[in-house]
């Protein structure tokens, strides 16, 4: 059996999604209302705004971890349902506690009670450990990795799923700057070919990522036109766009938080 | 230090004790001095090891009932919504009344015997293992949760690999009041009618005015208890390796 084969059992079609939000309500407080977005296949696309906005809100309706409403559609290219086909990647690294790194990587299957039922899952989680530079730590407990380090036995669980759509919950925010930059580099060439959504709160963060980038304001929450970037990812801090980029959304942010406010 | 604090410790209870007896200069038919009760102690030990062993095998036995018990009812209300409304009222009113009262009943319906001391001790710990283990199961984190709705989990694999374990540390603590609470059980249930075991011998004991062995087996109910406390502390530390320790180890 060829490596490749071993290491992406599924054939990765990307697959863009459309979300239409016509009304989402909590309470009395109308938080979308006819909202559009739609992410490109193997895009990523970032979500910006001021906190409490309803970035992650959005992010949690389409990972389906929000009752949905009847008038919120999620459509995927391919046409089939996005449930189940979405990794999802938080702010905490979710690393269970009272298993090994190398038990948190797989995870996934014995959720699914399917333990050695996965093909290759055991090889895979190996490999996925080793590209992100923990084989040394396989079978620690998490507890003994540092910050960086544990998001990254993160993202490779991430991988491990496998899946077209990555969805990812400002999930280099609580790293220091420089594991910060060294784990988007990561991010980006690992999770080349997916389509990503990422929420995030810094804006270098999406323009080094994110293929569009859109900004979040006022309630219910309105959309204005992404900002697109080209070229290659990840994008190098000191590309014109990065910089130019840079001041451009940090203008839109702080618009969008005298609306908020 | 570790093995010397202990000692340094039971020495000190000791000496306290002696000095008490000094101070109040009891007769030893009120409080008998340390030595009369290691006396007591050595000349009466086949007795006294004898009805030891009865009383340890109810508490062991208890501990083992009302734990599979408890955390059976604490997975079924974790597992089933509709079973926690059922259950909760069944597991408060299992401690709306006091144990002691019930001790004659159990006694009338289980005999003299061990089985009504085991159904007091099951009894008295049912409770605390019940409603720790059940806390924990409705406080797994929700991230893990939300996690494990994306890994398409079901219910079943949701309870057994997030929420059981998550919930472990709780069980724990649940468990080791309930070592600490079991000897109360198996006491009183032979107080109220019995033929052997500690509670039987410092009844019998004080009959007969005989309290340096009523002290001496107090003395040994003691020593089982925090011997078994002990035992299951460290068992219980040694499988949550996993848990931090939040309190500074030199503190």
């Amino acid at each position: 059996m060829a490596k490749s084969e071993i290491f992406h059992p599924s054939e990765l079609n990307p697959v863009s999604v459309t979300v239409r939000a016509g009304h989402l309500a909590f309470e009395s407080d109308i938080l979308f209302e006819n909202l559009n977005i739609s992410l490109d296949a193997g895009k990523w696309t970032c979500l910006l705004g001021p906190s409490g906005v309803g970035k992650t809100t959005l992010l949690r309706l389409i990972a389906g971890l929000i009752p949905r409403a009847t008038d919120v559609s999620i459509e995927c290219s391919d046409s089939n349902e996005l449930a189940g086909r979405a990794a999802y990647m938080a702010q905490q690294d979710l690393l269970l506690p009272w298993l090994s790194v190398l038990d948190n990587i797989d995870l996934g299957a014995r959720l699914r009670g399917t333990v050695g039922i996965e093909r290759h899952a055991r090889e895979r989680a190996r490999h996925l450990l080793d590209r992100v530079g923990l084989s040394a730590n396989a079978d620690d407990l998490p507890n003994k990795l540092s910050g960086g380090m544990r998001q990254r036995a993160a993202l490779a669980r991430t991988l491990m799923e496998d899946r077209p759509v990555v969805l990812m919950d400002e999930p280099f925010s609580a790293l220091d700057a420089i594991t910060r930059v060294r784990l988007q580099d990561m991010a980006a060439e690992l999770l080349s070919g997916r389509t990503v959504l990422l929420v995030t709160h810094d804006p270098l963060e999406a323009l080094r990522l994110g293929d569009s980038i859109y900004v979040l304001s006022g309630r219910p929450v309105s959309l204005a036109k992404p900002l697109e970037l080209s070229g290659a990812t990840p994008r190098d801090l000191h590309d014109l766009q990065v910089l130019e980029g840079q001041a451009d959304l940090l203008d839109r942010l702080a618009h969008a938080d005298e609306r908020q406010a | 230090m570790v093995l010397l604090r202990p000692l340094i410790i039971f020495v000190g209870l000791l000496l306290v004790w002696q000095i008490i007896v000094w101070i109040t200069a009891s007769p030893p038919y009120i409080l008998p001095s340390p030595d009369l009760v290691a006396k007591a102690l050595v000349a009466r030990s086949d007795i006294i090891f004898g009805h030891a062993g009865t009383t340890l095998a109810e508490i062991i036995l208890g501990l083992l009932c009302g734990t599979i018990l408890g955390t059976v009812s604490a997975l079924i209300m974790g597992y089933f919504r509709p079973a926690q409304r059922w259950l909760m009222p069944v597991l408060v009113t299992s401690q709306a009344i006091p144990v002691f009262a019930l001790a004659p009943v159990l006694a009338l319906w289980f005999g003299y015997g061990m089985a009504s001391k085991v159904a007091m001790a099951t009894l008295i710990i049912y409770f605390p293992v019940t409603a720790a283990f059940y806390d924990g199961l409705r406080q797994t984190e929700p991230g893990y949760l939300d996690l494990a709705r994306t890994m398409n989990a079901t219910r079943w694999t949701i309870l057994r690999h997030l929420r059981i374990p998550a919930a472990l540390p709780s069980f724990a603590s649940g468990l080791r009041v309930a070592t600490a609470v079991a000897p109360i059980g198996a006491i009183v249930g032979e107080w109220v009618g019995s033929s052997s075991g500690l509670g039987y011998l410092m009844m019998d004991a004080n009959g007969r005015m005989q309290i340096d062995v009523m002290f001496a087996a107090l003395f040994v109910l003691a020593v089982m208890a925090i011997v078994l406390y002990f035992a299951v502390d460290a068992t219980l530390k040694r499988a949550l390796v996993w848990l931090p320790e939040t309190q500074p180890s030199h503190d």
